[in-house]
C-alpha cells in the first residue's frame, strides 16, 4: 500500500514535469528571445517569477530547460538502454573470452568518470544538445550493459531455460520468452533511476558550460547564470534547483512503484 | 535399435578433470532404467548429457544416440529437432524449472503450439486437458508459479515436459525437493502417465526405495564410474560391489528402523 502512494506521487511529480515541458512547445509566457523585461525583477503580475540579468522571463526559461531536461534524460536512456541491453546479452551468451574482454572493456568504461567522458564527446563533437545525449548515453551504456550481462547470465542458468531448450524453443525465442521478461523489473528500476541521474549528469555539464549552447536554457546553465546574483534574486536560482529535485525525486519515486508492477512475485506483499 | 543408446560416455572439465567415465547403457522404446549414485556421482550431469544441454566449461566424449541422431558434438540447430519430440526433461527443484513470471498455463501451451502446432480454443483446450492428466485444478493455468504448492509445481514442470509427448522422459530427482507425502503422489503420478503414453523413462535418483516404485533397471554410479548394473533385483540380492553393499545396506537399515518404529 504505501509503494502504491510513492508510484502515484512519482507519476504526478514527473507527469507535472512532462506536462511543463510539452506546453512550453505550444506556448510560453514571452518568446524565448524576448529581452524587453527590466533586469533581475522579482516576482510579479506581469513576469510571474521574475526576470534574469539580461531581463529573460525567468518562467519562460524553466519552461524551456524542462524540454531540455526530458530530452536529454529521455535520450540518454534510450541510448544506453539499447546499446547496454545488446552488450550485456551478447556477452551473457558470449563465450568465456569475449565475455571476459567486454567485462573488463566495461569495468573501464565504468571506472572512467562521467564528466570526464563527457568533455571528450563535447571536445569531438561541440557542445550542443546531442552531444549530451550522446556523452550521458554512453556511459550509462556501460552501466546499463554490466547489470544486463548479470542479470541475464542468472536467468541462463535456471532450470527453466533448460527445460525450454530440451523442448526445443530457439535462443532468440528464449530471450524474447524467459530472459528479457525476468530482467525486466530489476533493469527498469535502474533505468529510472539512470533517468534521474542523466538529468542531473546534463545540469552538471550545463553548469560548466559544456551543456546545450545559449541561448538553450538548460536548468544547469540557469542555475551557473544565476550563482553571481543569489543574493539580489534568490529565485532564479532557487526554482531550477527545486524543479531538477522534483523531476529526479518524481522518477525516483516512479522507479521503486514500477518494481512492483513488472514483478508479479512481489504483488502479493502489497 | 534402442531409443537411447549410450556407450563410452565421459563428461569432463575443460582442465581435463574426468565427472562421468566409461559408461554406457541403453533405453529402449517403453523401457526404465534408473541412474542410482550418491550426490556428486556424475547422475544429474549424465541427464544433461544425454541430452546436449552440458554447462558451458564441461564437455561431452563417447557416443549417444538419442533415437538415432547422435548428440555428443551435433550443433544446437540439430538437437532443437530431437529435444521435446524425442527426449523431454523433468527436474529436480520445480520452483527453479518454472519462468517465475509467467503463468503455468502459459508455459504449459507454449510447447503444445511448438510441437503439436494448436492455436486459439484449442490450445486453450488442450493447456486444461494437461493439467487435469497430471491432477491439477484450471484454475492453476492462471496462476503464477509462486501462487501454487511445491507439489503442483513439480505437477505442472510434468505436464509441460509431457505437452510435447516424447518418447523419453528424463526426471532428475523428480521428488526429492518435495514432502515426503507429496513425493508419494507425484511418484505414482509419473508411473501412471509413462505407462499410459508408452514413454521410455530415464530416471535418476540417490534413493533405492523411490527407484524400487518405478524401474526395474538399474545402473549404479559412484564417483563418476558405473560400478554395477542390471535388474534392481539383482542388484539389491547380490550386491557386487562395496559401494552398492553399502548402498543397499544403509536402505536395509532405514526400512528396519521404520519397522520397529512403524508397525509395533
Amino acid at each position: 500500500m504505501r509503494r502504491r502512494v510513492f508510484l502515484v506521487a512519482g507519476i504526478v511529480l514527473v507527469l507535472l514535469v512532462v506536462t511543463v515541458a510539452l506546453v512550453s512547445l505550444f506556448w510560453t509566457p514571452f518568446p524565448a528571445a524576448d529581452t524587453t523585461g527590466g533586469r533581475l525583477e522579482g516576482p510579479g503580475a506581469h513576469h510571474l517569477l521574475g526576470t534574469d540579468k539580461l531581463g529573460r522571463d525567468l518562467l519562460t526559461r524553466l519552461m524551456i530547460g524542462a524540454r531540455i531536461a526530458m530530452a536529454v534524460g529521455a535520450g540518454a536512456v534510450a541510448l544506453g538502454a539499447l546499446l547496454g541491453g545488446l552488450a550485456g546479452l551478447l556477452a551473457a551468451f558470449a563465450n568465456r573470452w569475449l565475455d571476459d574482454t567486454l567485462a573488463a572493456l566495461l569495468d573501464i568504461l565504468i571506472a572512467f568518470p562521467t564528466l570526464l567522458l563527457a568533455m571528450l564527446v563535447v571536445a569531438a563533437r561541440g557542445a550542443s544538445l546531442g552531444s549530451a545525449i550522446v556523452a550521458i548515453g554512453l556511459a550509462m551504456a556501460a552501466i546499463v550493459a554490466r547489470l544486463t550481462r548479470v542479470l541475464a547470465k542468472r536467468v541462463l542458468a535456471m532450470d527453466y531455460v533448460t527445460a525450454a531448450r530440451t523442448s526445443g524453443l530457439s535462443w532468440p525465442r528464449i530471450v524474447t520468452a524467459h530472459v528479457l521478461p525476468n530482467i525486466w523489473p530489476t533493469l527498469v528500476v535502474n533505468l529510472a533511476l539512470q533517468f534521474g541521474l542523466a538529468v542531473l549528469a546534463e545540469a552538471s555539464l550545463s553548469y560548466l558550460g559544456l551543456g546545450p549552447p545559449p541561448p538553450n536554457a538548460s536548468w544547469g546553465r540557469l542555475l551557473q547564470e544565476a550563482q553571481s546574483t543569489v543574493l539580489t534574486a534568490p529565485v532564479g536560482a532557487i526554482a531550477p534547483g527545486v524543479l531538477l529535485v522534483v523531476l529526479v525525486v518524481g522518477v525516483n519515486l516512479l522507479a521503486d512503484g514500477l518494481r512492483d508492477v513488472a514483478d508479479p512475485t512481489r504483488r502479493r506483499h502489497r | 535399435m534402442s531409443l537411447l543408446s549410450v556407450s563410452g560416455l565421459a563428461v569432463s572439465t575443460h582442465d581435463g578433470r574426468a565427472l562421468v567415465s566409461g559408461l554406457s547403457f541403453a533405453v529402449p522404446r517403453g523401457g526404465r532404467l534408473s541412474l542410482i549414485g550418491e550426490s556428486g556421482s556424475g547422475k544429474s550431469l549424465t541427464a544433461l548429457a544425454v541430452t546436449g544441454l552440458l554447462p558451458p566449461g564441461l564437455a561431452a566424449t563417447g557416443t549417444v544416440l538419442l533415437d538415432g541422431t547422435p548428440v555428443i558434438g551435433a550443433t544446437d540447430r540439430t538437437l532443437d529437432r530431437v529435444r521435446g519430440r524425442v527426449a523431454a526433461v523433468v527436474f529436480q527443484e520445480p520452483s527453479t524449472a518454472l519462468d517465475p513470471l509467467m503463468r503455468l498455463g502459459k508455459q504449459i501451451a507454449e510447447p503444445l503450439r511448438r510441437h503439436r502446432g494448436l492455436r486459439g480454443a484449442a490450445l486453450r483446450s488442450a493447456v486444461l486437458e494437461a493439467l487435469d492428466e497430471v491432477a491439477l485444478p484450471a484454475r492453476v493455468a492462471r496462476a503464477y508459479p509462486h501462487e501454487v504448492s511445491g507439489g503442483q509445481r513439480q505437477r505442472a514442470a510434468i505436464a509441460m515436459a509431457l505437452a510435447c509427448r516424447p518418447a523419453l522422459l528424463i526426471a532428475d530427482e523428480p521428488t526429492t525437493a518435495l514432502d515426503v507425502t507429496v513425493q508419494a503422489d507425484v511418484l505414482a503420478l509419473l508411473d501412471r502417465l509413462v505407462a499410459a503414453h508408452d514413454m521410455a523413462l530415464l530416471f535418476v535418483s540417490h534413493d533405492l526405495a523411490v527407484v524400487a516404485k518405478v524401474t526395474d533397471e538399474v545402473v549404479v554410479l559412484s564417483g563418476g564410474r558405473p560400478v554395477q548394473s542390471g535388474p534392481l533385483r539383482t542388484v539389491l540380492a547380490n550386491p557386487g560391489d562395496d559401494y552398492t553393499r553399502s548402498l543397499v545396506a544403509s536402505a536395509r537399515r532405514l526400512d528396519a528402523a521404520l519397522d520397529l518404529g512403524g508397525v509395533s
